[in-house]
C-alpha cells in the first residue's frame, strides 16, 4: 500500500492529510475535520480536479470574471485556459450565466459578475 | 443634494456593504455609502478566485459573487450610495467631507460614522531593496488588477517577494495566462499564506517556495532584467555567498497590508499600535462617540468572512448610536499578554449585554499550548490549542458571566 500527503484546498483550515492507496482504490484517509476533506482527498489522489477561475473580454471591451460550475480535471486546465481566452459574451451579463457551454464536455464556463445590468 | 444622513459609511467594500445592510435592518435607513471607484463591492471586484464565503454561505464563492451578495442587498433595501466619490476628510463632529465630478467638494453631516475603508498593499519603497527602479515592479494586488480587471498580462518571467495570499494567488493566475513563474521568496522561514493556497496555488504548477530568502538586488535598466536573491539567517540578514541570479521581466511584492486610516486620523481618533487601526469597544465603536470603525481599515482579516461579520456588529452598533444615543460605559482594558500580538476588541463595554468574540494573533507558530485568559493574577478560563500560527486569526468567546468576574482589566496570553 502507499500513503500520500496532503494539503487539503476545500477551506482556509487547509488539514494536512494521509491518504493510503492500494490497487488505485482509497483504503484510508486520516488528518481530514470535515466530509468534505475525504472527499477531496478521495478525488485527488485517484482524478485530480479544480474549478477554475478566470475572466475573459466582452465584445465591448469590458471585462467579465467567469468560472467553472464545477471541478475539471486538472490535467486539462491549461487546455481549458487556451478555449476560455477565444471566450466573449454580450452585455448584459449576470452572475450565473452561461458563457461557454461544456467546456471540457461536461462543465459551463459561466459569469460570476454583473455587467451592464 | 441631501446633506443629512443618519449614517455615513466611508468604503463601499464588503466591510461596508455588510455594515450598511445591518444598520437598515436594524432600523436606521437613512444610510448612505461612500466608495471612490466606480463600482460597489472593493477590493473583491478584482479577487476572481474562489474559496470565499465557505463560513457564511457554505459554498465557495469568487470574489464578486460574494460582493454581489451584498451589492443586491443593498440594492434591495435602496440604501443611497455615491460612487467615484472620495472622502477628504472627516471630522471628530462627524462631518465628512467629499469629491466627485459631479457635486464637487461637499461636506454631509452625519450622526453616526462607520469607517469602513479597507487596506493598502505595503509598497516595494517600504522595502528598500537595492538595485534600480526599471519597469516591471508591481506590488501584486496591482498585478492582479492589470489581468482581471484590465486583461493585460504585466509580464512573462516573473519572481514574486513574499508569500502572502495575494502573492499566492497571482502566482497561479499569471501562470494560467502563459506567464513562467520562477520563483517565490519568503524571508519568513514559513509562509504567511493560507496552507491551501500554497497546494493549490505553488504546488499545483511546480512553482517553488524559498523560505528564508529575499530578494537583495534588482537589476535592468528600463525594464526589470533580473534579480538576485539571497538566502537570510535567523536576523533576516542576508549571508554572504548564497547570492543567486534569477532572469526575468516581472516582479511581484507582496509583502503584506496595512490598514488604511488617513480619514480615522483626521478625525482624530486614537490608533492602536499593534493592529495599526483603530482601537474599539465590542461593538466596534472608536475612543471617538459615534464613530465606528470595521474590516480591514481596522485589523487586516484573512477571510472576507469575518469582515462581513465585524461590519454587520458594527452597522449594529451605529445604529443604536443613532436611536438611543450615547449611553454610558463600564469599561474592561483587553491586554495581549505572551506571545499574543493583539487582541482586538480593546476595551470591552460591560454595559453591551451579549457574548464576546476576542479576537487575536499570535507572535509564532506554536503547538500544543493553552490560552488563557487572566484578569489580574487569577486565570479566568483557558482553552487547549493544537496549532496556531500568526497568519492565521484566532477568536476566544468570552460571555457576559466571565466578564463579570473581571476586574478593571483582562489579558490574553498563550502558554506553551
Amino acid at each position: 500500500m502507499e500513503t500520500k500527503k496532503l494539503t487539503c484546498i476545500e477551506c482556509p483550515i487547509g488539514c494536512e492529510m494521509e491518504v493510503g492507496v492500494e490497487d488505485g482504490k482509497v483504503v484510508f484517509v486520516k488528518g481530514n475535520s470535515c466530509p468534505r476533506g475525504k472527499m477531496y482527498a478521495e478525488n485527488e489522489v485517484v482524478c485530480p480536479k479544480r474549478v477554475l477561475t478566470s475572466s475573459i473580454r466582452a465584445r465591448s471591451g469590458e471585462m467579465v470574471s467567469v468560472k467553472t460550475d464545477q471541478p475539471i480535471e486538472k490535467a486539462k486546465i491549461f487546455e481549458i485556459m487556451e478555449k476560455i481566452n477565444r471566450t466573449t459574451c454580450d452585455l448584459p451579463v449576470k452572475v450565473g450565466d452561461i458563457v461557454y457551454e461544456k467546456i471540457d464536455g461536461k462543465a459551463n464556463l459561466i459569469a460570476t459578475t454583473n455587467v451592464g445590468v | 443634494m441631501k446633506k443629512k444622513y443618519d449614517i455615513v459609511i466611508i468604503g463601499g467594500g464588503p466591510a461596508g456593504l455588510a455594515a450598511a445592510i445591518s444598520a437598515y435592518d436594524h432600523g436606521v435607513q437613512d444610510v448612505l455609502i461612500l466608495e471612490r471607484e466606480e463600482n460597489l463591492g472593493g477590493i473583491l471586484n478584482q479577487c476572481i478566485h474562489n474559496g470565499f464565503g465557505l463560513t457564511r454561505f457554505k459554498e465557495s464563492l469568487t470574489g464578486p459573487e460574494y460582493a454581489w451578495r451584498f451589492i443586491d442587498g443593498v440594492r434591495e433595501r435602496k440604501i443611497e450610495t455615491l460612487v467615484s466619490t472620495t472622502v477628504l476628510s472627516v471630522s471628530r463632529d462627524k462631518q465628512v467631507t467629499a469629491i466627485n465630478e459631479r457635486d464637487g467638494v461637499f461636506t454631509i453631516q452625519a450622526k453616526a460614522i462607520v469607517l469602513a475603508m479597507g487596506c493598502r498593499e505595503r509598497s516595494k519603497g517600504a522595502l528598500n531593496v537595492a538595485g534600480t527602479r526599471p519597469a516591471g515592479l508591481y506590488s501584486a494586488g496591482t498585478a492582479q488588477k492589470y489581468v482581471n480587471m484590465k486583461g493585460y498580462l504585466p509580464g512573462q518571467k516573473v519572481v514574486i517577494l513574499g508569500s502572502g495570499d495575494i502573492g499566492l494567488i497571482m502566482a497561479r493566475r499569471m501562470t494560467l495566462e502563459g506567464a513562467k513563474v520562477l520563483a517565490v521568496c519568503e524571508i519568513m522561514p514559513f509562509s504567511s499564506g493560507l496552507k491551501r493556497n500554497i497546494a493549490q496555488c505553488l504546488d499545483d504548477f511546480n512553482i517553488p517556495l524559498y523560505l528564508n530568502h529575499t530578494i537583495t538586488k534588482i537589476e535592468g535598466k528600463e525594464r526589470v532584467t533580473g534579480v538576485v536573491i539571497s538566502k537570510v539567517d535567523e536576523n533576516k540578514r542576508p549571508i554572504v555567498g548564497t547570492q543567486r541570479y534569477i532572469e526575468c521581466d516581472t516582479v511581484l511584492f507582496s509583502v503584506g497590508l496595512i490598514p488604511e486610516n488617513e480619514l480615522t486620523k483626521s478625525a482624530g481618533v486614537p490608533l492602536s499600535l499593534k493592529t495599526k487601526g483603530a482601537i474599539v469597544y465590542q461593538n466596534r465603536e472608536t475612543l471617538i462617540d459615534g464613530i465606528f470603525a470595521c474590516g480591514n481599515v481596522l485589523q487586516v482579516h484573512d477571510l472576507v468572512d469575518f469582515v462581513s461579520e465585524e461590519a454587520e456588529t458594527a452597522g449594529v452598533g451605529a445604529a443604536e448610536y443613532v436611536l438611543y444615543g450615547n449611553r454610558e460605559k463600564d469599561v474592561i482594558d483587553c491586554k495581549n499578554g505572551q506571545n499574543v500580538s493583539y487582541v482586538l476588541p480593546q476595551k470591552i463595554d460591560r454595559n453591551q449585554k451579549g457574548i464576546v468574540k476576542l479576537y487575536f494573533r499570535v507572535t509564532n507558530t506554536f503547538k500544543n499550548c493553552v490560552i488563557k485568559l487572566k484578569s489580574g493574577e487569577k486565570v479566568l478560563t483557558e482553552r487547549k490549542k493544537r496549532i496556531a500560527v500568526p497568519g492565521e486569526m484566532e477568536s476566544f468567546l468570552l460571555t457576559e458571566e466571565l466578564l463579570a468576574a473581571v476586574n478593571g482589566e483582562i489579558e490574553l496570553s498563550l502558554e506553551c
